[in-house]
């Protein structure tokens, strides 16, 4: 029960914690000395959730309020229980005698329905014994410190008050620390010399505990090897430094070796200040879940040791989140670790997410029969009635994981929006079916030439333009229909134009300036990141140089530079209803931006690094961020909270990807695996494992049953989303705990491995009708 | 571990940062040269390891000076400029201490600036879409990898296809016509061309029917024609078809009256032609085909016809090869066709007549060597001696041109008239020859006697009266004595049912007028610009048909000039001043009768000819005596 927290505030919420204090108090109190000690008013619940729960400390029916002759019995009993596995049966025998008094009421208490099973097992079973002693001991070590009532009132709901967050600490970290201020705390000094000894002596300590704790425990290894080598670099041991870390680093796990590279380059205690992986590690505590019993273990010998060191570095630096129950596997403890800052707290990802989609706007039928009528008549019946239960379909089912429909301000529908619409849905009607019988053609988009480096891609909704970022600075933007780009006509010869004539749209255009290619000039450096408007009518893109600009698709011009970031912008991305966009850069914050604001509407800050990749959710009320501190955020665009952490990538995250239906979540990294996530319940839900180099997109298709993603490794492969998605038993206990177990099933779900030539694939999308485009320059290397 | 760590990263010595310093107007004290020096391996590394997220960015997989730059620029430090260049700056070392600096090469801008070549600008980055997989399937396959042939053959190209083949091998003639010009000029059958050569190898399931063959070997040549295919390793399927053509003893050869002759003269021709202008594409086909030729020459088992089709094959290969295979061969090849032409009997008259083709392919085989010998002979030669001939025996044209005008001497078999002008003729043009082309002359004289008409210095304005007369010298004084069995063919042809010219296209009006001889073959092999038709010595109308483009003219010129000069009225000039072959060698004539037996006048003619023939056949023996 005890979550070290420095907030006090937040100790008291949960409860008064005998173990904040730095010397911590002599633990281990032998468990005869319970009955004296402890006035047994735990002791009851605690037998009768013992009996059945492997969890123990979180007894499954709270205990009536026992009477305190009650609680004496079962404490009595726990005694003799304790005396008889001890092997002590004279004073067993003793003590029996002497309660003989209580001999009837001892059996009445077997006879309780309650207890019934455990008591009846405790006299002969030894298994059953050992819980009920386990029980009492721990019942008798938080006795010793803390207030007897407190305990016994909060010991049902434990769990759940160690899980109330401090105050949501974790949405935002400071921008830019005051650098002193974060070194000082490396100021106590130890013996440098006795580092490694500290070190090596919690090594063998983990090395040697039951397989159960080892796993958990050695989470423990990296951020203390971190935090002690800072420690001594910035206390200028350098050479003590140097061998403690040539001496441990190979003990780290592989994933933490970009972050090893890093530190080993840092010798000196000029080096610290700026070094940004450095300062991470200092603004964050590193956060570790760890189940009760190993926390105890550890501590214990902590303070057996008298290892102040170590037990600084616990303190100050790292944040154990604890968690009742059975120790994690090595397995769990992997899918969730790997980065920069350890895993998410569980109450991070406790935040109601509003993950439905938002009532489609209905449309008048003669609109729909209209276009009808354009359409060549034989498919005319057919088609009509699919449309129409689409639209019917959308708007009369109100989902009710959706936010309300002005949660967020969203733009006007212009005509020619609704008109779009319309075309999607014709569109839609027409779609394949896609599954594992049924896979997607695939059209790949081969940027040739393009020596300048292609960096960037998008595609519109309607598949009908492809934008390219370039490395040189450049945004083209082809069209890959027949019809070529135009730009409007200039003022001058637009007045002259006849505004009443039907064609007007098409008379305001400039067919001298039509071509198949634009390239628009504006930026002064790499461009990273591009996007369409859903309207066609503007584009993004987001540059080394600092700025999103904002383009014109109708002139071919910038309309605007959004600058705020000052440090290269790495995604950016527009809303599925326009209007806003998102940016994320270098200087570790998503930006939330609307097109007609030269500021940012939000400023979402809490990454530990760049944030390397930005996507709004489809209702467009989240934003979802991945980072290179290796972990996906997502973001609340109301009021800029962060909802959800997801750890367990191992590198930095370089694509994500919302399911259609906006449930699920899509992510891949660097280290070549997809992770699937489930929103609603904040848990990691899938792994996919295949591709052998850095993911750079991926995509659902349009009904979500099939998922796409391309990396550098010249491959696009396609996974049966349905089935990853399918029986998730997401019970209570796994969403409580954040315990995943992942299927291993990565090969079922693998439908499919495309190659290219070689070609780095770089976008995918799936057009209207799912059939699946991809985009890469060809590379010669 | 801890070395790996070592070596990790780059460690300035102390040195460099002094040696830094020191030229840029500062001096350092080791200890803060050696603080410095540690600082800039800091600050380099970090970065290296800031500039990998621009790497990871602009999706690449390899790191550039730019993204160093960048990374620097981003941490206030002015960018290393000079470095951009996509190659790896290669570093040499210094020879005396360890020094090492980036090889910078001059760059002449001058010759840069003026240079012809400027290179375009780089292509314009496009954007190309195609359809890598459909509905998931082609799985396995890279992108842009051509799928299997069927698959990429549009509809067009396999109407095309059937449409051609069909027309090849139909049998309306213009089609056919019309289909092979196309095959030669189309420039967008390359994806066809294996299912063509495909075709071209069904030779060897219709060896029967000589028509098809032919088409085939037609199909063939349209195909090596074609200036827009590609062979490649087709090279080697077609030839195989081509040599199977020429060397075989073909079903259809079985019946003395199908021509498979022309078959094989004009595979010959089209085995020369691959060679010459495909040759280099597959190596050592050279060494190959010479070597399949040899053993079937050298294999006494095969029938004549084989040895045939051997024979113009070294010829139409070029004297080279005739000298390098046939030459040496001969003495021990000759007894086995002595044999022959020398067996009288009945029923060896169809060998025996086998046996004259093979010995008028020798024949014009090894005058093509003689001439090609005689041209390489310092201070010999006449006009044609020149450019022409510059490649000797590579290109077999000249050679033709040398070998026509001895026909009208042959024709002239008619010996008597001219022998004295012959004999000096003879003796004038040998002279001046290298003692090992006299030898060769000599040799071969021994097999051929006066049959052997190579006629030096021929080329057209001096050729007419001389070299006739050298042919005829000889046939008088000494005529080899193994031409002897000469007579007894001409008896035989007397017999024979004539069937050989069955090619339809011997329509021609050989008898009549003096021109006649070149018409003649024309229409047998129009397609053909032969341009080395001299090896198709075996058969007489071959021999005519062959003349490319000017050479026919010439011939005729030639051959008028010769005749003109010939005082012979009462050989049928007319006759083919087709082949100094026939003149001297009765087969051929028969051959020609052949011919001139459909058209009508014949009979006539063939009296002629065998008149000719015998006269020839008459020296023949009195020469051998007389040698």
């Amino acid at each position: 029960m005890a979550a070290l927290h420095e907030e006090p505030a937040e100790v008291a919420a949960v409860q008064p914690d005998p173990d904040a204090g730095t010397p911590p108090p002599p633990p281990a109190v032998p468990p005869a000395a319970a009955p004296a000690a402890g006035p047994a008013a735990t002791a009851e619940g605690e037998v009768a959730g013992g009996g059945g729960d492997a969890a123990p400390a979180k007894p499954a029916a709270p205990g009536p309020a026992a009477s305190p002759a009650a609680l004496d019995r079962q404490t009595l009993v726990a005694v003799l229980q304790f005396l008889r596995r001890s092997n002590l049966r004279e004073s067993e025998e003793i003590l029996r005698r002497e309660a003989r008094l209580l001999g009837d009421d001892l059996g009445a208490v077997a006879l309780s329905p309650a207890s019934a099973g455990l008591l009846g097992g405790s006299g002969s079973d030894a298994d059953s014994g050992e819980a009920l002693l386990g029980r009492a001991t721990s019942a008798a070590a938080v006795a010793i410190g803390g207030n007897v009532a407190t305990v016994a009132t909060s010991s049902p709901g434990v769990a759940a008050v160690a899980a109330v967050p401090p105050g949501k600490g974790a949405v935002v970290v400071e921008d830019q620390p005051d650098v002193s201020a974060v070194l000082s705390a490396y100021n106590q000094q130890g013996d440098p010399t006795l580092y490694e000894e500290y070190y090596s002596g919690l090594k063998h300590f983990i090395e040697c505990s039951l397989d159960c704790h080892r796993a958990e425990l050695s989470q423990l290894f990296y951020p203390l090897f971190v935090h002690m080598y800072l420690e001594l670099v910035y206390n200028q041991h350098e050479s003590e430094a140097k061998s403690f870390f040539e001496r441990f680093h190979g003990d780290q796990e592989c994933y933490y070796q970009d972050d090893l590279r890093v530190l080993s380059s840092l010798t000196k205690k000029e080096h610290m200040k700026g070094n940004e992986t450095m300062l991470d590690f200092r603004t964050s505590k590193f956060v570790l879940r760890i189940s009760r019993d190993s926390y105890q273990l550890l501590k214990r010998h902590l303070q057996e040791k008298q290892n102040n060191q170590i037990w600084n570095i616990v303190q100050e630096h790292l944040y154990i989140d604890i968690f009742d129950g059975m120790p994690r596997s090595k397995q769990q403890i992997d899918a969730m670790v790997g980065s920069l800052a350890g895993e998410a707290k569980r109450e991070a990802n406790k935040a109601k997410v509003f993950f439905g989609l938002l009532k489609e706007p209905e449309f008048d039928v003669p609109l729909d029969d209209e276009d009808e009528e354009g359409e060549n008549e034989e498919g005319k019946p057919k088609k009509k009635k699919p449309k129409k239960d689409n639209v019917g379909s959308k708007s009369k089912k109100q989902d009710p994981n959706a936010p309300p429909q002005n949660r967020i301000p969203l733009p006007e529908l212009k005509d020619s929006d609704k008109l779009d619409k319309v075309m999607n849905m014709k569109e839609a009607a027409r779609r394949v079916r896609l599954g594992p019988e049924c896979l997607p053609s695939i059209c790949f988009y081969t940027f040739l030439n393009a020596y300048q480096g292609l960096t960037a891609v998008d595609i519109t909704d309607d598949s009908s333009m492809i934008v390219g970022g370039f490395a040189d600075s450049t945004v083209r933007v082809w069209s890959v229909t027949p019809k070529k780009l135009r730009s409007v006509k200039t003022a001058a010869d637009l007045s002259l134009i006849d505004k009443e004539s039907d064609d007007v749209l098409e008379r305001i255009m400039d067919e001298k300036t039509a071509s198949e290619l634009k390239i628009l000039y504006g930026h002064s450096g790499p461009v990273y990141g591009t996007s369409f408007s859903p309207d066609r009518n503007y584009l993004l893109s987001c540059s080394e140089d600092g700025t999103v600009r904002l383009w014109s698709l109708q002139t071919f011009t910038c309309l605007v530079g959004y600058k705020g970031h000052n440090y290269p912008v790495w995604d950016t991305q527009f809303s599925p209803y326009g209007y806003y966009f998102v940016s994320g850069g270098h200087d570790r914050v998503a930006r939330l931006w609307a097109t007609d604001h030269y500021q940012p509407l939000r400023i979402f800050a809490g990454h530990l690094a760049d944030v390397t990749c930005t996507r709004f959710h489809p209702n467009s009320n989240y934003i979802a961020t991945g980072s290179a501190d290796r972990t996906i955020r997502l973001w609340d665009v109301l009021n800029g909270n962060c909802v959800r952490i997801f750890t367990g990538h191992k590198g930095p995250i370089h694509s994500l990807a919302f399911s259609p239906n906006g449930r699920f979540l899509a992510t891949g990294a660097t280290d070549g695996r997809v992770l699937l996530w489930d929103i609603g319940h904040g848990l990691m839900v899938g792994e996919l494992k295949g591709h052998t180099d850095t993911i750079y997109a991926l995509r659902f298709s349009r009904d979500g049953e099939i998922l796409a993603s391309g990396s550098m490794d010249n491959t696009v492969r396609l996974w049966d989303a349905v089935k990853a998605f399918e029986d998730l038993e997401t019970d209570d206990f796994t969403t409580a705990t954040g315990h995943i177990n992942l299927p291993e099933n990565s090969q079922d779900l693998l439908l499919g491995t495309y190659m290219t030539k070689s070609t780095p694939v770089v976008h995918l999308h799936f057009t209207r009708r799912n059939l699946l485009l991809a985009a890469g320059a060809y590379s010669s290397q | 571990m801890a070395e790996r760590e070592e070596r990790r990263f780059v460690e300035l010595p102390r040195d460099s940062v002094r040696l830094m310093a020191e030229s840029a107007g500062v001096e350092l004290s080791d200890e803060v040269a050696a603080l410095l020096a540690e600082d800039v391996c800091y600050r380099l590394r970090e970065a290296t390891q800031n500039s990998s997220q621009f790497l990871k960015h602009t999706r690449r997989r390899r790191l550039t000076v730019e993204d160093f730059n960048r990374a620097l620029r981003w941490s206030n430090v002015e960018a290393v400029c000079g470095c951009g260049s996509q190659d790896s700056l290669p570093f040499r070392p210094l020879r005396e201490g360890d020094l090492f600096f980036p090889e910078d090469r001059e760059v002449n801008l001058v010759e840069l600036a003026l240079a012809t070549n400027i290179p375009k600008g780089c292509a314009e980055t496009t954007v190309r879409v195609h359809v890598s997989y459909l509905d998931g399937k082609g799985n396995l396959e890279p992108q842009g990898a051509v799928p299997s042939a069927v698959s990429s053959l549009t509809d067009d190209l396999l109407k095309y296809y059937q449409h051609v083949t069909r027309a090849v091998l139909g049998d309306d003639p213009q089609l056919m016509k019309v289909a092979l010009q196309d095959l030669q000029t189309n420039p967008k059958i390359a994806a066809l061309l294996p299912y063509f050569v495909y075709v071209v190898s069904g030779v060897k399931s219709v060896s029967h029917d000589l028509e098809q063959l032919s088409r085939l070997l037609h199909l063939a040549r349209s195909l090596i024609q074609n200036p827009f295919l590609c062979l490649g390793s087709y090279v080697c399927s077609l030839m195989g078809s081509v040599l199977y053509c020429v060397l075989e003893p073909l079903a259809a050869s079985i019946n003395p009256l199908n021509d498979h002759w022309t078959l094989r003269d004009y595979a010959a021709m089209l085995l020369g032609r691959i060679f010459w202008s495909h040759g280099e594409l597959v190596r050592g086909l050279y060494q190959q085909i010479l070597l399949s030729l040899q053993k079937v020459l050298a294999d006494p088992v095969r029938p004549l016809c084989s040895h045939y089709g051997a024979v113009v094959g070294l010829h139409a290969l070029g004297w080279k090869a005739v000298e390098r295979v046939l030459y040496p061969h001969l003495p021990t090849y000759w007894p086995n066709l002595q044999a022959v032409l020398d067996d009288y009997s009945v029923s060896n008259a169809q060998v025996k007549a086998d046996g004259h083709k093979v010995y008028g392919a020798i024949l014009v085989a090894v005058e093509r060597l003689l001439k090609a010998k005689a041209q390489q002979a310092p201070g010999f030669g006449g006009p044609e001696g020149s450019p022409r001939h510059s490649p000797p025996g590579q290109d077999p044209s000249p050679e033709l041109g040398f070998g026509r005008p001895l026909l009208p001497g042959g024709v002239g078999g008619g010996p008597p008239t001219s022998s004295s002008s012959s004999s000096s003729s003879s003796s004038s043009s040998s002279s001046p020859l290298s003692p090992s082309l006299r030898d060769m002359y000599r040799e071969l004289y021994d097999f051929f006697g006066d049959s052997l008409a190579a006629r030096f210095g021929t080329g057209a304005p001096r050729g007419p009266p001389e070299p006739p007369g050298g042919d005829r010298g000889h046939p008088q004084r000494a005529p080899g004595r193994r031409s002897r069995p000469q007579n007894a063919p001409i008896d035989q042809r007397h017999g024979e049912p004539e069937g050989r010219g069955s090619s339809p296209a011997t329509t021609g009006p050989a008898p009549p007028a003096p021109s006649p001889g070149t018409p003649a073959p024309a229409p047998r092999c129009p397609p053909h610009p032969l341009r080395s038709p001299a090896r198709g010595s075996g058969r007489v109308p071959e021999m005519s048909l062959c003349p490319s483009g000017t050479s026919p003219l010439q011939f005729r010129d030639r051959g008028a000039s010769n005749r003109a000069a010939l005082p012979r009225p009462e050989v049928p000039d007319e006759f083919p001043a087709a082949s100094r072959g026939r003149a001297r060698f009765p087969v051929r004539a028969a051959a020609a009768d052949d011919r001139q037996d459909r058209t009508g006048p014949a009979p006539l003619a063939t009296g002629r000819v065998l008149a000719a023939a015998a006269a020839v056949s008459g020296h023949g023996p009195g020469r051998a005596r007389g040698g």
